[in-house]
């Protein structure tokens, strides 16, 4: 007998009283509130994370002044052209180190949550592979405004589970040394929120 | 031999660490007497749950949601056969490779054979609440192979070869400057001019762990969640260590506890809210990754998912006690537990500590090895109120209380106790027994021994100068006392 049988056949076993379930109750706020840009912002702040409000004509001279001059930028290959500052550089399948040389990373966003300040990267080619928004120190991140949702459960409706994804909520953060948030640790200890006008 | 296969079964003993060397009370009454660790636990507990509480108060709905975690963790359990043959098929669909593990020994064997094949001699670790339980560093210590902790709590107690004392914050015994006197003792190349500011100290463990994240080919997680309908996994963390081990290595190896499936990703909307403001007592965690199989391009090209079951069956299997099985590791209950804000986790002698400990560690070994952990509690229901999935772990202590085995002394005074009980006869004169007692011996708050442990620990009642019975025949007489 497989090991997979042996478990199977002990979880039957442990269920034979057969328990009955009542259907679950879902009497949460439900997905279809209206998001608040104001309240994510307030969240964004609150965790550290640095919002500009800018037009999309605006971003590439803002991420330049955010990096200061010769920052080196890295870009998923997908970006909107307009948004990259001069000397931006693309991924295309780099290495490791050439990742975490960059000085920022420059990227778009699937979804951002009002209520808990969260944004979500889907690996969309406007946001690039999972591991360019993790080495560089800093991420710069630019959203629209109809990207933002109210709550968690507006954010689980419009992902798509096949993709993988990056929630992330402010920059890197540990509550391990006496339970007190500090920011910076192993991830970006800086992100840049640029928000689109409507 | 036959008739023994596929029922449900405790975690073996031998391997892991769900068993203490010590009785609770006698690891705290150790522990007890540690002031230092009683000022840290104090001081770490009180900061989180004013967090926790504050964060809590912003959702006008978190008694709904904790209605609707529970209701989808029971249902999880009623259909656990189904959800697993489910995942496993997503799973394998979505280019990953899934084991079977039906305990601790089997699990570190998958592990390190997998590890082996990788020809990799180190592996990163991202925090993982099962691989703790099975020993899997002891194991692939064993064959030679390197386990490093990546999470900053568990590199504090891997580097000051300590052992975790809580489930979210495993360093939470240790304050700011033992901190610091570990890392300067145990951190190869760490500056001597560091300070105990914890910026710092997060920066030193930034530098010291960089090149390890970025050379080592495998590792090595737990699960948060995994999705049954889409085969979706989910790591919920906050450091970016996580991201880390998830997303750099060409091989990742995830060990999961077979209750840890749920049935829709719809669900996630749930338990997303409930555990981070339970756990850190955040909006929501700096983050989380949630991937499905294998992305081409994307993060590890192999990944392998370990169900496993360690005991968990034998839990299911009592109608009762599978409500421990609903846990997702917050840890709330720990921070709300008078016991253990006093005792701090290694007093409870498993990787579990705590309200949740003392009812799951039991059950996975089987009642008798953790006989002394379902009293580890006074009962006081805050872990009831803490629970984002409701678990009533103080009807489960009192359900496992039942369960535990007595010692033959208690169990013959208990007898006698109950046959004098049931013979009014007997009953009186023992009564007059007792009084006499009074009169003869010095008044004490004791029993002598072998009784004396259980007056160690509580006062013995007085015994009264007249008993109920004696005033009742007494009250027309005159003669009784008011």
């Amino acid at each position: 007998m497989s090991s997979r049988e042996l478990i199977l056949g002990r979880v039957r076993a442990a269920l034979r009283d057969a328990p009955v379930v009542a259907e679950v109750p879902r009497d949460y706020r439900p997905a279809g509130r209206s998001a608040d840009v104001e309240v994510l912002i307030d969240r964004l702040v609150d965790y550290k994370a640095e919002v500009h409000r800018v037009s999309e004509a605006e971003v590439a001279a803002t991420v330049a002044e955010l990096v200061g001059e010769g920052g080196a930028v890295l870009v998923p290959p997908g970006l909107p052209q307009a948004w990259r500052p001069a000397g931006a550089f693309a991924d295309d399948d780099l290495a490791p180190d050439r990742i975490a040389a960059a000085d920022a990373v420059l990227t778009a966003a699937a979804v951002a949550v009002a209520e808990t300040g969260t944004i979500v990267l889907d690996a969309s080619p406007d946001q690039g592979r999972r591991i360019i928004t993790l080495l560089p120190d800093v991420h710069i991140c630019v959203l629209r405004p109809e990207q933002v949702v109210a709550a968690v459960p507006d954010a689980v409706a419009r992902l798509d589970p096949r993709r993988p994804l990056t929630w992330i909520s402010g920059p890197s953060a540990t509550s391990d040394i006496e339970l007190n948030r500090v920011e910076g640790v192993h991830g970006p200890r800086h992100l840049h929120v640029l928000l689109l006008p409507g | 031999m036959t008739t023994f296969l596929g029922m449900p079964a405790t975690a073996p003993r031998g391997v892991g660490h769900l068993r203490g060397d010590q009785t609770f009370p006698q690891a705290a009454h150790d522990a007890l007497g540690n002031s230092q660790l009683r000022r840290n636990l104090r001081h770490a507990t009180t900061t989180i749950r004013g967090k926790s509480g504050k964060v809590i108060a912003e959702l006008p709905d978190w008694q709904s949601l904790r209605d609707a975690g529970s209701a989808i963790k029971a249902d999880v359990m009623a259909r656990l056969p189904f959800l697993l043959e489910q995942l496993e098929e997503k799973v394998t669909a979505a280019g990953g490779v899934v084991h079977w593990a039906a305990d601790a020994n089997e699990a570190n064997a998958i592990v390190t054979r997998l590890v082996q094949e990788t020809g990799s001699s180190r592996v990163i670790k991202v925090k993982s609440m099962a691989t703790q339980e099975i020993g899997l560093n002891e194991a692939l210590e064993e064959a030679g192979i390197t386990p490093v902790e990546t999470d900053l709590a568990e590199l504090i107690v891997q580097l000051g070869d300590d052992k975790p004392s809580h489930i979210l914050v495993p360093a939470i015994h240790r304050n700011r400057s033992e901190i610091r006197e570990i890392f300067l003792r145990a951190m190869p190349g760490v500056d001597p001019a560091l300070t105990d500011d914890p910026p710092v100290l997060a920066a030193a463990a930034r530098r010291y762990l960089r090149e390890t994240f970025l050379s080592t080919k495998v590792a090595v997680s737990g699960a948060n969640f995994a999705i049954a309908e889409t085969g979706t996994l989910a790591v919920v963390e906050s450091e970016g260590n996580g991201r880390m081990c998830l997303t750099l290595p060409d091989t990742l190896i995830t060990v999961m506890g077979i209750e840890k499936v749920l049935p829709a990703w719809q669900d996630l909307e749930v338990f997303l809210q409930l555990l981070p403001r339970a756990s850190t007592g955040e909006r929501m965690n700096p983050y989380t990754t949630m991937w499905t199989g294998v992305t081409p391009g994307d993060g590890p090209q192999n990944f392998h998912l370990i169900l496993l079951d360690n005991g968990r069956s034998a839990v299911l299997a009592d109608t009762v006690g599978r409500e421990a099985l609903h846990c997702i590791r917050c840890s709330a209950c720990l921070n709300v537990c008078p016991v253990y804000e006093r005792t701090g986790g290694h007093a409870y002698g498993s990787v579990y500590p705590g309200p949740i400990g003392a009812v799951l560690s039991p059950q996975l070994t089987g009642v008798a090895d953790n006989a002394s952990l379902p009293y580890a509690s006074s009962l006081c229901g805050a872990c009831f109120d803490a629970c984002p999935v409701k678990i009533d772990i103080p009807s489960l202590l009192v359900h496992l209380r039942n369960q535990v085995p007595h010692p033959a002394g208690e169990r013959a005074a208990m007898a006698a106790a109950a046959y004098t009980m049931a013979r009014p006869r007997l009953y009186a004169n023992a009564q007059r027994a007792a009084k006499l007692a009074r009169i003869v011996g010095r008044r004490g708050r004791g029993l002598p021994p072998p009784l004396s442990g259980w007056t160690a620990g509580r006062d013995l009642p007085e015994i009264p100068k007249q008993t109920f019975r004696d005033w009742w025949a007494a009250r027309d007489s005159g003669v009784g006392e008011r």
